[in-house]
């Protein structure tokens, strides 16, 4: 496996140019830059919102500075309140090119397509030459998530993903898992796997943290196309995705956009801090999935038994089918059928060795099925978190 | 023939279901012979035996939610018959509910 290097050390195994609206108003002008480059790896992110969120900017900050990331440019409309210079100064200093155009000051839409259309020109010609360098799987950060989870999820794809990550964490991997909105009924178990007794403690808070504010909003994390494929409760579909993180010992608690330090299984708490003040956690999957990548993500196992199809900007994201009937129905759009565990034509070995194979082979350059169908979906929306506290990472 | 219907927990009180099954099916599990009351779709849990009201339903070896009534064995288990002990789903008939109270 081979990555591009950059200037902070991490490795990334594509070399996207990202281009990134800065409010909904340049969302047109961004995003008809990227449809007229027409290239794949020309690819549009955006945070629509015009009032100022600390969320929202580091999350841009470290999207723009993701080891996939090659070089961005940003499209401002130019009154809205988010702070562009800052993040310019932030891709500037991680040694990557980065670009702003604003449309108030460009001439409007036409001029800063135009515009656009000749920086991108010479930003991808510039990134095109960047160095590739011999990279192991101790480099690599693989999240994983579910979507459109049915009672076949918790018996095939969630544990087979399990297996993989055991795998991957043997081999020095950094392995992050997620939702716990979607961990309610799993906090006693999870305590146990924590390598302190000061990280069991923030897990159980953050489980705690997650049952509040999901009262609040006076829904759980469970959609009527849950209840449809079988699952019945909130803690049920909970012991389901919670199969996702294997059986490695915890070692720590990150929230969206913190890097882990070093190789081992992460738990990503996505649950906003304080009273609910935006919404729901998690709007939709690709919102957590752009919140793995934010923390370094290369690669997203998507695991799903109704059938999703998204994937996303950035980095490749994987499908693993759990369900048989779901895998006939739509194979096109999955890399990994773990329907074949429920009709007993193979084990979870099986699958999990599957999994961790199409991995690396994704990893090194080969497109997943939603990369090459041209999946990018991003979503970024308003929330507030705390710093996380000192035991939620290991110790030195 | 592999079963239709998976145990995933010895301690477990429901079993799941691999292939569609018909009522009036017959599951061996091991030793265990239940007759399907109902009809039965992948993903969904049958009881493997009787459930009394207000008893935990166990999946994976742990609780899932409790018995909102007796469930015999062989019955369908979902949300006509248990509940959630932390957080109420949002289904598309409780989504009818809340817009038929607007």
């Amino acid at each position: 496996m081979k990555g591009f290097l950059r200037q902070d050390g991490r490795k990334g195994i594509r070399n996207v140019l990202i281009v990134a609206y800065l409010v909904e108003c340049a969302h047109h002008v961004a995003r008809l830059i990227v449809t007229r480059s027409d290239d794949p790896a020309v690819q549009l992110i955006g945070f629509p919102g015009c009032f100022p969120n600390d969320y929202a900017f580091r999350m841009m900050q470290a999207l723009g500075t993701h080891p996939n990331t090659g070089g961005v440019l940003l499209v401002s409309l130019g009154c809205e309140g988010f702070n562009r210079e800052a993040l310019t100064e932030t891709i500037r200093a991680s040694g990557r090119p980065v670009e702003t155009l604003v449309i108030q000051q460009t001439g409007g839409t036409r001029k800063t397509i135009d515009a656009g259309l000749d920086v991108i020109r010479a930003m991808k010609a510039r990134i095109d030459e960047a160095e590739q360098v011999d990279m192991n799987l101790d480099q690599l950060v693989v999240g994983t998530i579910c979507g459109g989870s049915d009672g076949t999820s918790g018996i095939s794809a969630n544990p087979a993903v399990g297996k993989c990550f055991d795998r991957l964490v043997r081999d020095g991997a950094t392995c992050i898992f997620e939702e716990t909105g979607e961990l309610i009924g799993c906090e006693q178990v999870m305590m146990t796997r924590a390598v302190s007794p000061g990280l069991a403690r923030e897990i159980e808070q953050s489980v705690v943290k997650a049952v509040h504010y999901y009262s609040t909003m006076g829904y759980g994390s469970f959609a009527p196309g849950n209840a449809e494929g079988g699952l019945t409760t909130q803690e049920e579909k909970s012991m389901g995705a919670y199969a996702k993180s294997g059986s490695s010992p915890i070692h720590g608690l990150i929230k969206p956009g913190d890097i882990p330090p070093r190789g081992g299984l992460y738990l990503m708490d996505v649950v906003p801090d304080g009273e609910p003040r935006f919404g729901f956690p998690n709007i939709a999957d690709n919102a957590e999935i752009v919140e793995l990548i934010a923390s370094g993500c290369h690669l997203v196992l998507f695991t799903t038994g109704r059938g999703s199809v998204v994937g996303s900007a950035i980095s490749p994201v994987i499908k693993i089918c759990a369900n048989p009937e779901t895998w006939r129905n739509l194979a096109d759009d999955m890399d990994v059928n773990a329907g074949r565990i429920i009709e007993g034509e193979a084990d979870l070995d099986e699958v999990g060795d599957e999994i961790y194979r199409r991995l690396q082979a994704i990893a090194a350059g080969s497109p997943s099925k939603s990369e090459a169908l041209g999946h990018q979906e991003f979503i970024l929306t308003y929330k507030s978190f705390e710093p996380i506290g000192p035991a939620c990472l290991p110790a030195h | 023939m592999k079963s239709k219907f998976i145990l995933l927990h010895p301690q477990d009180n429901v079993l799941v279901c691999c292939r569609q099954a018909e009522v009036n099916e017959m599951i061996i599990i091991g030793k265990q012979k239940i007759v399907l009351r109902q009809a039965m779709e992948l993903g969904h849990k049958v009881a493997r035996q009787a459930v009394a009201r207000g008893d935990k339903i166990v999946k994976y070896g742990v609780s899932i939610g409790s018995a909102v009534q007796a469930i015999h064995p062989g019955e369908h288990v979902h949300l006509h018959n248990m509940k959630s002990d932390y957080i109420r789903p949002h289904t598309r008939q409780r989504l009818q509910e809340i817009s038929d109270y607007k």
